[in-house]
């Protein structure tokens, strides 16, 4: 069964990003911001002399929970409901929201608080809960920024990092219930100050929160949820019900191995040597936080993109979006040109694995890097996200073999004479020749319009010429070869 | 040594000048090169698209017609990557073509390797009287590890003036048919290779990869004869760094930048 839910693109890529990339304001924010995570990443990964053995560990842990899935996650839920908890499965978006809304429902409640989770944007969760009349609150500060706005997020670990400081204070001023306007600067400590007075109250009365989590431990039914500011501790302690939504690759088998994840991910993610807060709750205890937990475990086109030899290893992702903050495209256009809510090189593998390469736009989402590799350098877990690019694109290529393109007519011929010394001899030469009235002489060695297909290549630069004599010509004239 | 040069398509038909730099190099170390005249292109462009069974026979190709070299060198990062890191892969399904590929893969060298690990030499007795930065190309930097090597050639060669180049490591926005399909994207990372590039006041940008010079000369061309700058104006030229180090104070580099 295909993923379903907000990791589909509506547009194709190259065009969703053509607006971006109207937007100066846009990029010089993107480039701040990554490029200051990025420098801060790369200083305290370079503490680490065993950096290169975590991160083997980290893979290897998460190849060894893909290869033994179905049996891990019958223990964690049989280890989870002894601990109390009741554990309920999703096969999509669409199931994971209608058990999420009868749950909340059934709490008789109609507002819920909420902790940053990819899992939940994933399923578009605060759009059912609001259909189905419940309120749901962000109160991680970004993502309420985000809600403010009635934007979308733009990056993994910082929603909002297509704002500055001064469209964020806009955004409160108008947007806020009960903000007072007159006391609102800029400055982070104001903000931070004003959101807070805002959750607050949010905390003390809600009865429901709703979480993801960042690890789930097989071997004890534990979830874990790793966070900055602490405003997820206090919707795991203070509401009677606590829903947890959880992706069924988040397992780690034992609680031993989080010691190598705790690493790997702050220093990745926060570029901090330490999460200022880790929680962990299994099932409940009486008297003691939440006297309901429900965990939904969700499979949405995790099970195909699992069943993908090469793909699968996009399954290891722990979400620390390193690969955004050191992507050149990413820089450039930022989250919301990806169409999904995995953007950058982890969004162009994900997405069209777990919807399938044909929903939406989702095709041309493995086209939209360079394949510079800066992706699987930073990743934690080693995902080689290049080569996943390039094996998603044959996938599509093949898939796709029957129906005529003009770029496979292409590609074929061009294979087609450089496999044989007489034809792509005599093409060097064809295609020397064709340029010459290009070359004026001998004057200029570059052109500035070139047809269809190449004129996309002179919309930005000039295009080189071939030269007047090929090198095999040369050679030839030396009197050997 | 019986080395080969595996000259790659887009230098045969549009840099022929790298080719000739590697042999005036090559051979006033001594050396004999011989050029495989069935070779053509590693197909490169072919697998990176997801054209897989179209750059099988590519693959192919490459392994029969450099089989026999002691040693074989090209003056591409991206190539010489393509063999090294992607042949293992595509081979992996054929074992009878995978063995030879893991037999060919690690004597594939990219002309720095070549220099300075197995011929043991730096110093080249080059000279280039000019202003220089280096921008080290993706597969050179995060492929095959080329480290330092290029930069120590150049720093061996005389007169000539290394510029650091800030943002070196980032990408310069070609990716080969990306520079087409996402030509937006392509043509804004272009924008801020170029910038920085012309932020450091050199005369040339050197690289290992003509593709990526193509793309950032391509740019930096269209820059020089922006309107009020005086058409044919000489800016920043992009070269790749043989064509310096093939340049003696008898026989001054003359190909560089235009190679034709
Ligand atoms: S792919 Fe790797 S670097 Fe990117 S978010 Fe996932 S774990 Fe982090």
């Amino acid at each position: 069964m295909t993923g379903t839910g907000n990791i589909v693109a509506r547009q194709p890529f190259p065009q969703a990003a053509k607006v971006r990339l109207a937007d100066p304001q846009l990029r010089s924010n993107l480039r701040r911001a990554t490029h200051t995570i990025r420098d801060k990443r790369l200083r305290v990964v370079g503490e680490l002399p065993d950096w290169e053995a975590l991160r083997v560990s980290g893979a290897a842990i998460k190849d060894d929970v893909l290869a033994r899935l179905p049996d891990l996650l019958d223990q964690f839920e049989a280890a989870a409901t002894a601990a109390g908890a009741t554990v309920h499965w999703a096969r999509d978006a669409e199931e994971a929201c209608a058990v999420v809304t009868r749950l909340v429902r059934q709490t008789g409640t109609d507002e819920v608080v909420k902790i940053k989770s990819m899992a939940t944007q994933e399923i578009g969760l605060n759009e059912a809960l609001e259909a189905a009349g419940i309120a749901a609150v962000e109160t991680d500060l970004a993502e309420l920024i985000v809600q403010l706005a009635d934007d979308q997020p733009s990056h993994i670990l910082v929603p909002a990092i297509h704002y500055n400081r001064r469209q964020i204070r806009d955004i409160f001023a108008e947007r806020m219930p009960g903000v007072d306007v007159s006391a609102l600067t800029d400055e982070p400590a104001a903000l931070a100050e004003a959101a807070r007075r805002h959750l607050r109250a949010k905390f003390l009365s809600a009865r429901v929160a709703i979480s993801g989590a960042n690890f789930a431990i097989a071997e004890t039914g534990t979830l874990v949820v790793v966070e900055s500011e602490g405003n997820g501790r206090m919707c795991l302690t203070l509401p009677e019900t606590l829903i947890s939504v959880v992706g069924i690759e988040k397992l780690l088998p034992t609680f031993g191995d989080l010691e190598v994840f705790l690493q790997l991910l702050p220093r990745s993610s926060t570029g901090e040597r330490m999460n200022p807060y880790t929680s962990m709750w299994t099932g409940v205890s009486d008297g003691d936080g939440p006297q309901q937990m429900h965990i939904v475990l969700v499979d949405n086109g995790r099970t195909e993109t699992r069943a993908d030899p090469v793909g699968r290893q996009a399954l290891r992702c722990i979400r620390c979006s390193a690969c955004l903050n050191v992507c050149p495209v990413y820089e450039r256009v930022g989250g919301h040109a990806y169409g999904s809510v995995y953007p950058g090189p982890i969004g162009a593998i994900l997405s069209p694995q777990m919807t399938g390469p044909d929903a939406g736009a989702n095709r041309t989402l493995p086209y939209a890097s360079t394949l510079c590799g800066a992706c699987f350098e930073a990743c934690p877990v080693r995902i080689d996200i290049p080569e996943v690019l390039v094996h998603l694109r044959q996938r599509g290529v093949d898939a796709h073999r029957g129906r005529p393109s003009a770029e496979r007519t292409a590609m074929g011929a061009m294979s087609w004479v450089m496999r044989d010394r007489r034809r792509y001899a005599a093409a060097l030469r064809a295609a020397r020749r064709g340029a010459a009235p290009l070359r004026l002489g001998g004057r200029r060695d570059h052109v500035r319009h070139l047809p269809w297909p190449l004129s996309g290549w002179t919309g930005t630069r000039d295009a080189p010429l071939p030269a007047a004599q090929t090198f095999r010509e040369w050679w030839a004239g030396r009197g050997r070869g | 040594m019986r080395i080969a040069l595996f000259v790659t398509c887009v230098n045969d038909l549009v840099f022929p000048g790298t080719g000739r730099a590697v042999v005036e190099i090559l051979e006033r170390l001594g050396h004999t090169v011989e050029f495989p005249a069935e070779q053509s292109c590693c197909g490169q462009m072919h697998a990176n698209s997801g054209y897989r069974a179209e750059a099988m026979p590519l693959v192919r190709r490459f392994v029969d017609t450099f089989a026999e070299y002691e040693a074989v060198v090209a003056p591409s990062g991206s190539c010489v990557a393509m063999v090294r890191e992607s042949y293992p892969r595509l081979a992996a399904d054929d074992p009878g073509l995978a063995e030879r590929v893991a037999e060919l893969a690690p004597r594939t060298y990219e002309l720095s390797e070549l220099l300075v690990d197995v011929l043991g030499v730096t110093d080249l007795g080059a000279s280039f009287p000019h202003r220089v930065t280096y921008h080290p190309t993706c597969h050179g930097l995060r492929m095959l590890r080329l480290g330092d090597r290029p930069l120590r050639l150049l720093r061996a060669v005389r007169d000539l003036e290394l510029v650091e180049l800030p943002g070196a490591e980032e990408c310069c926005g070609f990716g080969g048919t990306f520079a087409v399909k996402n030509a937006g994207v392509s043509g804004a990372m272009l924008a801020d290779k170029c910038d920085s590039v012309c932020s450091t006041g050199a005369r040339f940008v050197a690289a290992a990869d003509n593709s990526c010079l193509a793309h950032i000369g391509g740019g930096l061309s269209r820059r020089s004869d922006r309107p009020g700058t005086g058409g044919d104006q000489p800016g920043v030229r992009a070269v790749h760094y043989a064509e310096i180090l093939a340049g003696t104070v008898r026989t001054p580099a003359s190909t560089v930048g235009g190679t034709k």
